[in-house]
């Protein structure tokens, strides 16, 4: 069993961040994030100011800056291609000692890095202060359309319940004397792969008779939090906070690369 | 006599690929009684359960829950006077949380509000889970799990609850604890069971399915007490359980 509250980007706290009613959190995450997507490359003041923004964030949250910085590594990709584009880019090319670097290249690279940085500590710190159940409740309140709650809401709940099964499963290929240890293995694992995908179908149709025989239509009834004026207020500080921000960054010509 | 909670008459039901599981039932409940519905393994009890909410419909013969004819218009009243308890809580729990996976029922029978609140909460009370209101079913142990997902069909408001193996998996406490509960529930009650003395001490009067037929039908101990039809029906008493030694249970009044 896992610990007592859910998922490993989870961090418990009581803080603001962690109160806050998820639907109002998820759409003061997407204003925020909309604007730092928005904001022309180049505005380095700009991002430094969403920066600070990010960062008093995660003060406020008590969820340790350590924390949320380990759990960036899904943005690593995005920043090979960030250090790639200077190498690849065309047009106008400086020399930094041996090496020729495209200025267009350099400036988008560092602006696909900001914004991608930006972006994910913003997502992450969102994921670290919800709880996953909480979120799939407010997506439902959102209006997501229900085969897509559902279907996240079923992940959740039969998440531990499948992977329980794997490491039975597995246990028992390991008692009768089964290692993994070549290509020629390959065969027994897919045939174990196969019958989690069986057993996980009947599961399906048996919760299915379960669900049905409660009354089931075809809507999961799912009782909705209730955000107030002032949590509203509360949410909107920030994504309000970085649109000024973005206004004032482009009224003023400061902080910009050339 | 009062209307049944369940009357079958000449069911008989073969699935789509022709295999017939079901030739000719008849069964009758009455409010208040508790019957044990025993058999083999493969005589078809789970073919009759999902009858008696209309999950399946019989190819032959009605199925009539107090006085009402399931048929397509009937079969939400039909689901709400019939809980069954599924065997595995993992099929039955599937909502988020506890309090959830409770109000699913009720909620869908239109309740909402402080009302569907206090359905959940009466519902947890009589299986003593009140306190796991908010906890995720997967983190519960199995013997509070199966105790929820009683609770889930209790918040339904059944006239009869249909137990599927309910002490199967259990260790011997939780088994006790489970028949207290049982034993304290005011509701009409169907035990599906391989464990018999179970049977013997919830139920007054036990039934025999065997090859999709009610082979017998009587008070459980004198069922029981039969050597040559237990034989005769494969059904087999734990080693050491004597049942002519057991004190006769009386029809409950309701």
């Amino acid at each position: 069993m896992g610990a007592p509250h859910g998922h490993p980007l989870h961090y418990h706290g009581h803080s603001v961040l962690h109160r806050t009613p998820v639907h109002a959190k998820l759409i003061g995450l997407l204003a925020f994030v909309s604007v730092i997507v928005l904001t022309p490359g180049g505005y380095l003041l700009a991002f430094a100011a969403y920066g600070v923004i990010v960062a008093a964030l995660v003060v406020v949250s008590h969820v340790p800056a350590r924390y949320v910085l380990g759990r960036l590594w899904p943005v690593v990709p995005f920043v090979g291609v960030a250090m790639l584009l200077p190498f690849i880019a065309t047009g106008e090319r400086i020399d930094v000692g041996a090496v020729s670097l495209a200025v267009e290249g350099l400036r988008g690279g560092l602006t696909l890095l900001l914004k991608v940085l930006l972006a994910a500590t913003s997502a992450v710190l969102f994921a670290a202060t919800t709880e996953p159940r909480e979120l799939v409740r407010a997506l439902d309140q959102l209006r997501l359309p229900q085969p897509l709650v559902q279907i996240l809401s079923f992940m959740l709940r039969y998440l531990e319940v499948v992977s329980d099964e794997v490491r039975r499963m597995s246990i028992a290929l390991a008692s009768r004397g089964f290692r993994a240890r070549s290509p020629k293995h390959w065969p027994v694992l897919a045939r174990t792969m196969g019958a989690l995908f069986i057993r996980s179908y009947e599961r399906g149709e048996r919760v299915h008779l379960a669900m049905v025989s409660r009354g089931y239509t075809g809507r999961m009834p799912m009782q909705h939090a209730s955000a107030s004026a002032r949590e509203w207020g509360t949410v909107a500080v920030v994504p309000v906070l970085a649109a000024l921000v973005l206004l004032i960054a482009v009224l003023l010509p400061i902080g910009r690369l050339p | 006599m009062s209307v049944p909670v369940i009357e079958l008459k000449g069911v008989a039901f073969a699935y789509p690929d022709g295999h017939q599981a079901l030739f000719g039932v008849e069964l009758h409940i009455h409010p208040g009684e508790r019957v044990a519905l025993l058999g083999p393994n493969g005589a078809g009890k789970t073919t009759l359960i999902l009858h008696l909410n209309g999950i399946l419909r019989p190819g032959l013969g009605s199925v009539t829950v107090s006085g009402l004819p399931v048929t397509d218009a009937t079969v939400g009243e039909v689901r709400r006077r019939v809980g069954i308890v599924f065997q595995d809580p993992d099929d039955q729990l599937f909502m988020p949380t506890v309090r959830d996976d409770v109000a699913f029922g009720p909620a869908n029978l239109g309740l909402s509000g402080p009302e569907l609140d206090a359905r959940v909460q009466s519902a947890l009370e009589v299986v003593g889970m009140s306190e796991f209101a908010d906890r995720p079913p997967h983190h519960l142990s199995f013997g509070q799990r199966r105790r929820v997902a009683i609770a889930t069909v209790l918040a339904m408001e059944p006239e009869i609850l249909v137990l599927d193996e309910p002490s199967s998996n259990l260790d011997p406490t939780s088994r006790r604890e489970l028949a207290e509960i049982l034993e304290s529930l005011p509701v009409t009650i169907l035990l599906v069971t391989h464990d018999l003395p179970y049977a013997a001490q919830l139920c007054e009067r036990a039934v025999v399915l065997h090859d999709g037929v009610i082979a017998v039908e009587g008070p459980t101990i004198e069922v029981l007490s039969d050597a040559e039809t237990m034989a005769r029906h494969r059904l087999e008493l734990p080693y050491g359980f004597d049942p002519s030694t057991l004190p006769t249970r009386a029809r409950p009044t309701s």
